[in-house]
């Protein structure tokens, strides 16, 4: 009797796992080009995943409803296998091999984070499976040599680089003093990296270099430090916790510096968290609505920024719009190669040179995209306690002017 | 390695009113891990999460409108009975086995509610703001927020009440009782299955505190849990069960240990750092006790 259950138990499951694969055993299957995406929709990435995952979603049903991708003459649509990877590298290696040798998808849209992208691309390339991402932006993605990877976003060395640049450039192009506080993780160490050169570029000298433990939720240490020394610049790079324990000390602790300059604050929704408290701090970003960049698909940043809050209630961070610009780039891809060898996609890959609602995109041979300069963006409060972000450097897309110094504490 | 704390020595007042103030933080917690080892024999894994799900209930209150210092009522209240719900569906389970299993079922709880609230309220960072201002001494030199000052406060509160009520109440008497011996207590009519599970009720009411006071200092999020367990079990290392000054010097003694370590090794071996100070105890604490023996032999 028992025998007989786990016997039948057995052939279920096989059947079950035949019939599954079998279905989607294709990487084109009849109209529909299926891409696949390992994505962090638990875990502790799970709020970027789905801004990923949304991203994504807005660009497929945005291509498919204004024509899809034509390829031989014939219009085909846009559809994606997503599997969540549970914020965990190891699985999201797995769900790659399984994308690709058990679902047979053939082109993939990467994951949330460096990390994440990290452990997938040895498997993409394994495979010469061409990957598109647009949420890993660690340097060192981009030094392995891989041939199958693009990354829509600039290299996280480029993210406060700018911070540097625009402190001397307002000392009068004389050299300036930098704090520098920074979590230990793949990510803020590339971003310490750039500013480290940005340093030795300028001349200027680092006064404080602090390095901030994963489970970051105090620095008052490193702020003591800054109170004494009383640098020009300081910067800190710790994702939306170091963000926040920044805002909130700085402001506690009443530490009077004339430059802030940070990384995610946007996903960290350090305006609304925080108020006015945020305000003056300036941020690292890939992408701002009031960008002039434009595209057929989906107009320009205000256009993209509206339909997105409509589609999912609240307003794209970059994460979502960087997503949103991988299915643009894979379109054009397609369309050029006018084959789905992945071959062939990967050189067209490696020849885009196209403008979209996010950015200019062009890619070096890393696959990194050099087209596309990061932007900061000033916290900006009216009297009401309302505030904004609003971009500042670099000139050519300024919407406001840079106020610097910050005002102390005491003035506020 | 950098002297700044020796050329300013106002840093060092800033270090020590800083570590202070964290450590009596850290040390409530670790009272409660403390009285739970003790009691029940249990090492509680899972001590950090229910730190941080204190954290949310004054978080909600605070997105709602309500001051988050009343989190510091409302959430040692809710986590009572989530403590007392734990122990009934899992604790009364584990309590007579030996400590690994304990720790396997704690840990196994820690990872669930890391998940729950992650799948609940979202993988975002939240904090709340209780606007409390800056106090400012020494000529400006000194800057400690209000909220720290408030924390250290309410955790000395509560820590003198919880004291005051395991000397004087008869719950309190019961529960000391049971971990002199369980079995004698027993013997003598103490109801310890009941003991057992007020003991983790209050635990989880301690962390219910603690969690609303880390709202209003630092930050929460659902995978913070782990290092709030790891610094009060090492608080409850260094001072032993069942001793509360010894909790309480601790936990200051740790805090401000950290702080120095931060500004004399760098930010990047503070927590190393308290992990070497712990190797070090431990064998400090066997050396003793072989020579102990020895004398014994």
């Amino acid at each position: 009797m028992k025998i007989n259950k786990i016997i039948v138990s057995f052939i279920s499951a096989a059947v079950i796992l035949l019939s599954t694969s079998v279905v989607s055993f294709a990487k084109v299957v009849g109209d529909k080009i299926v891409l696949g995406a390992a994505i962090s929709l638990t875990g502790k990435y799970s709020s970027n995943g789905v801004h990923t995952q949304n991203g994504y979603n807005m660009a497929v049903d945005r291509i498919n409803s204004m024509g899809g991708v034509k390829v031989g003459g014939k219009t085909y649509k846009f559809d994606i296998i997503y599997y969540d990877d549970e914020s965990n590298p190891k699985r999201a290696a797995q769900l790659a091999e399984r994308l690709i040798s058990q679902d047979g998808v053939e082109f993939m849209l990467g994951p949330y984070s460096s990390g994440l992208t990290k452990a997938i691309a040895p498997v993409t390339e394994k495979y010469g499976v061409p990957m598109v991402e647009a949420n890993g932006a660690s340097r060192s993605l981009f030094t392995k040599g891989y041939k199958y990877l693009f990354a829509v976003l600039a290299p996280a060395n480029l993210y406060l680089d700018v911070a540097i640049d625009l402190a001397v450039e307002k000392n009068n192009g004389k050299p300036v003093t930098v704090a520098m506080a920074f979590e230990q993780d793949a990510f803020s160490q590339d971003v310490r990296l750039g500013v480290l050169e940005a340093i030795e570029r300028t001349g200027s000298k680092q006064v404080i270099d602090d390095k901030l433990p994963k489970e970051l939720n105090d620095m008052a240490a490193t702020l003591v430090k800054v109170k004494q020394m009383k640098p020009d610049v300081l910067v800190v790079s710790g994702h939306t916790k170091g963000a926040l324990t920044a805002i909130r000390q700085i402001s506690e602790m009443k530490v009077d510096v004339p430059m802030l300059a940070m990384t995610h604050c946007d996903a960290a929704k350090l305006s609304k968290q925080h108020g006015k408290n945020s305000q003056y701090a300036l941020c690292a970003s890939q992408w701002h609505k009031t960008l002039t960049y434009k595209d057929d698909f989906f107009k320009d940043g205000m256009t993209y920024d509206a339909d997105f809050t409509k589609e999912f209630g609240y307003a794209p961070p970059y994460q979502a719009a960087e997503s949103s610009a991988a299915l643009l780039v894979f379109k054009d891809a397609f369309e050029r190669a006018n084959s789905f060898d992945q071959k062939k996609v990967r050189d067209a890959l490696a020849a885009t040179n196209m403008q979209t609602f996010y950015g200019n995109i062009k890619f070096a041979e890393g696959g990194q995209n050099v087209d596309k300069p990061m932007v900061l963006f000033q916290v900006m409060c009216d009297d009401g306690g309302k505030c904004e972000n609003k971009v500042v450097a670099p000139t050519k897309w300024a919407s406001a002017k840079l106020i610097h110094p910050i005002p102390s504490w005491s003035q506020r | 390695m950098d002297f700044l704390v020796f050329q300013y020595p106002m840093i060092s007042v800033q270090a020590c009113l800083d570590g202070i103030l964290l450590g009596i933080l850290f040390a409530l917690i670790a009272y409660g891990m403390a009285l739970q080892w003790g009691v029940m024999n249990i090492i509680n894994i899972a001590q950090g999460d229910l730190v941080i799900l204190g954290g949310y209930i004054a978080y909600f209150m605070y997105l709602y409108g309500i001051h988050p210092a009343w989190g510091v009522i409302v959430s040692p209240i809710i986590m009572f009975f989530v403590g007392i719900a734990i122990y009934k569906l899992v604790i009364n389970k584990v309590v007579d086995r030996d400590l690994f299993i304990s720790i396997l079922a704690t840990f196994g709880i820690s990872i669930l509610f890391m998940q729950l609230m992650n799948f609940a309220f979202g993988a975002d960072v939240v904090l709340a703001n209780s606007d409390y201002g800056t106090t400012m001494l020494f000529n400006n030199n000194v800057v400690l927020p209000n909220s720290k000052i408030f924390s250290a406060f309410i955790s000395i509160l509560f820590a003198i009440c919880l004291v005051i009520y395991m000397k004087k109440s008869k719950l309190g008497r019961a529960i000391r009782a049971t971990a002199q011996n369980a079995r004698a207590a027993k013997i003598l009519g103490v109801d310890t299955e009941k003991v057992y599970a007020a003991t983790f009720g209050i635990n989880a009411a301690l962390c219910g505190v603690a969690g609303a006071l880390i709202s209003i200092t630092f930050t929460i999020h659902p995978y913070m849990g782990l290092p709030y367990t790891i610094r009060s079990f090492m608080i409850v290392i260094i001072a032993g069960l069942g001793n509360l000054p010894g909790v309480a010097m601790s936990g200051m003694g740790l805090g401000v240990f950290e702080e120095f370590a931060d500004y004399i090794l760098g930010t990047e071996f503070r927590i190393g750092s308290v992990f070497l100070l712990l190797v070090l105890i431990l064998v400090y604490r066997r050396f003793k006790l072989s020579r102990k023996r020895e004398y014994l032999k």
